[in-house]
C-alpha cells in the first residue's frame, strides 16, 4: 500500500495493513502545549515540583493530548478526506519529559467506507496508550 | 477479590454500596461551553499536537474531532454548574482516604463535525463505580462517566470517560534506603560507639591531639596510638549546604528534613518515627498516572484531594540541609541538623547531639538545633 501520508493516494486498507509509525519526541513543551491547548491546568502537567509532590518523577501527558496524538496519527496517514468516528483508547506508562513515544498503527477491520485502526504508542517505559479508532473513508465507498 | 481479604472488607462493604448509589446520577448540571467553536483555540490545538490536516483551516474548517472535551473544560476558572452528586461521591472517596485520582481511559464517538460558531452545550452521568480494586498505585474504585456533548443543541459527539480514585499505595517498602556505611577496622569503634548512642572520637595518645573523621594515625604526630573520647554532645553549625537537586529520597527521611521524624535523644530509645517516603520509587510503577486530568468536574477544589495524597509522599522530596557540626571538644563532623526547616539552618546555630534510626538496622548521629527556627 501506499506510504503517503497524506493519504490521498492511499489505496484501499486492508486488514492486517500496518501504518508507517510515527515518531513523537516528549518534550517538556510538548506536554504544556498540548495541556493547555486543551484547557487542562491540572497542575501534574505543567509544574514539575508539584508532579513530584504526588508522587509522578516529573510531569507527564494528559489524556486528551494523547487522544489529539492518537487522532493526528490517523488523519495523516487516511488524508483531510477521512472520518474520524471514533477513538477508544486506554492510558498506560506516563509520558514524561525526555522520552519518545512511537505511534504504529494495524487495520484490524475493514469493510465499506469504514476502517478500524488498532493503535499502539510505546515508549521508554512501555505502552503508553493502546486503542482503537473507527475511520470513515468517503473516497472508499462500497465497490 | 483480595481486598476484601485483610479485614479490609468492613470498609468495603460499608463504602461501595454507598458509592454505587451514585451511579446513573447526573454528574453535571447540564453545562455550557465556556467558548464557542472557534478558530483559534483549533489552531493552538493543532500546533500543539503537530496536527497540519487542511480539515482543519479555511472557510469551511472543522474542529479535530478529538478536541470533543476540550470544548467542554472548566479551564482555570472552573465550572460552576456542577450537581451535588459528583462532589458528593468524590468526597465520600476522598474522606476515605481515596483521595487520589488519575485519567485511565477515554472512549469518544463523533456524530457530526464541530464547526465555529457553534455553541456547546453537555451533560453527564455517572455511569458506573466499580466494586474496590486493587491496582499497581494502590488500591481504588473505577468511576466511568459518560458525557453528551451538543453543539447548537444537536448531539455532536459522546465521551466517555474512566478515572480511577485510589489511595496510593505506601511507597516505604520500596522507598531507597540510605546507604550503608563502609565499616573497617579503622572505623570499627565509632560504629560501635554509634550503636550505643555514644559519640566517639579519637585523641592521639601520644601528643593528646583530637582527630575526626577516625583514622589509624596521628596527623600532627604519626602516633598509631589513641584513645576514644565520648563526646558531651554540644556543638555548633560551623557551615551547612543545602541539598535540593538532585533529589535523593534515600536522605530526605527522618531526621533529614527538619522534622523530628524518628530520632530521639541521646539517652532515648527505639521508637521509629513516620516515614517519609519516596516519590522517586514510583518511577515506572506509574501506569495509568495520567492526573485526571480531563475531568474537570474533578479538578476544582479537588486540589485538596490530590494534595493530601500528595503530601503522603512528599517528604522525601524535600531539600535537606547537611551540617559541618564543630562539637565543643573541637573536631568536626558531617551530620544532618534537625528540628528546624533546612532553609533556617544558620552557621553558629547551637545543636545538641541525638541518635536518629534511618531504618531497622541504621543508626546515625545528627544534631538537633536547639533554637528551632532560630535566624
Amino acid at each position: 500500500m501506499s506510504m503517503s501520508m497524506s493519504g490521498t493516494g492511499a489505496s484501499a486498507p486492508r486488514v492486517g495493513d500496518e501504518l508507517p509509525p510515527l515518531t513523537v519526541p516528549i518534550t517538556r513543551t510538548l506536554i504544556v502545549a498540548g495541556a493547555v491547548a486543551s484547557r487542562d491546568f491540572q497542575d501534574v502537567h505543567h509544574d514539575a515540583e508539584l508532579a513530584r509532590e504526588k508522587g509522578s518523577p516529573d510531569i507527564f501527558m494528559n489524556i486528551l493530548t494523547t487522544n489529539g496524538l492518537v487522532g493526528r496519527y490517523i488523519s495523516d496517514h487516511f488524508g483531510p478526506d477521512a472520518v474520524l468516528r471514533r477513538v477508544s483508547i486506554r492510558l498506560g506508562a506516563p509520558n514524561h519529559p525526555g522520552d519518545t513515544m512511537t505511534l504504529t498503527g494495524t487495520v484490524v477491520e475493514a469493510e465499506g467506507d469504514t476502517a478500524v485502526v488498532r493503535v499502539v504508542g510505546a515508549n521508554g517505559l512501555g505502552h503508553h496508550v493502546t486503542g482503537t479508532v473507527s475511520v470513515g473513508l468517503p473516497g472508499e465507498a462500497p465497490e | 477479590m483480595r481486598a476484601g481479604a485483610e479485614g479490609e472488607a468492613v470498609t468495603e462493604d460499608e463504602l461501595y454500596p454507598l458509592l454505587k448509589a451514585y451511579e446513573g446520577r447526573s454528574a453535571t448540571a447540564p453545562g455550557i461551553g465556556k467558548d464557542p467553536v472557534n478558530e483559534p483555540m483549533i489552531r493552538h490545538w493543532c500546533e500543539a499536537m503537530g496536527d497540519r490536516n487542511p480539515a482543519y483551516e479555511g472557510p469551511d474548517a472543522i474542529a479535530p474531532p478529538t478536541m470533543l472535551q476540550a470544548w467542554t473544560m472548566g479551564g482555570l476558572s472552573g465550572h460552576t454548574g456542577r450537581t451535588g452528586a459528583h462532589d458528593k461521591l468524590f468526597a465520600l472517596l476522598d474522606g476515605a482516604g481515596f483521595a487520589a485520582v488519575v485519567a485511565t481511559d477515554c472512549e469518544q464517538e463523533y456524530l457530526r463535525p464541530l464547526r465555529p460558531g457553534q455553541r456547546i452545550d453537555f451533560d453527564s452521568v455517572i455511569e458506573t463505580v466499580s466494586p474496590r480494586k486493587r491496582t499497581k498505585l494502590g488500591a481504588g474504585y473505577f468511576i466511568t462517566t459518560r458525557m453528551e456533548v451538543r453543539a447548537d443543541g444537536e448531539l455532536a459527539g459522546t465521551h466517555c470517560f474512566r478515572i480511577l480514585k485510589y489511595a496510593p499505595a505506601a511507597r516505604s517498602k520500596t522507598r531507597p534506603r540510605r546507604p550503608r556505611p563502609v565499616v573497617n577496622r579503622d572505623n570499627a569503634g565509632f560504629w560501635a560507639g554509634v550503636a550505643e548512642h555514644r559519640l566517639l572520637f579519637q585523641r592521639c595518645a601520644s601528643c593528646g591531639k583530637s582527630r575526626f573523621p577516625w583514622l589509624p594515625g596521628c596527623g600532627g604526630c604519626g602516633s598509631a596510638e589513641w584513645d576514644a573520647v565520648e563526646a558531651g554532645g554540644a556543638g555548633t553549625v560551623y557551615s551547612y549546604v543545602v541539598i535540593h537537586h538532585p533529589r535523593f529520597p534515600a536522605f530526605s527521611g527522618p531526621g533529614a528534613d527538619g522534622s523530628d521524624g524518628g530520632s530521639m535523644p541521646a539517652t532515648g530509645r527505639d521508637g521509629a518515627g513516620p516515614d517519609g517516603t519516596g516519590p522517586d520509587t514510583a518511577g515506572a510503577d506509574r501506569a495509568s498516572a495520567d492526573g485526571a486530568s480531563a475531568d474537570r468536574t474533578s479538578a476544582d477544589g479537588a486540589g485538596s484531594g490530590e494534595a493530601g495524597a500528595g503530601g503522603v509522599v512528599a517528604g522525601g522530596a524535600r531539600p535537606y540541609a547537611v551540617a559541618l557540626v564543630e562539637l565543643a571538644e573541637g573536631v568536626r563532623m558531617v551530620s544532618n541538623v534537625i528540628g528546624v526547616p533546612y532553609d533556617r539552618v544558620r552557621i553558629g546555630m547551637p545543636v545538641r547531639l541525638e541518635f536518629t534510626r534511618a531504618d531497622e538496622e541504621l543508626v546515625l548521629p545528627v544534631f538537633r538545633a536547639l533554637r528551632p527556627g532560630a535566624g
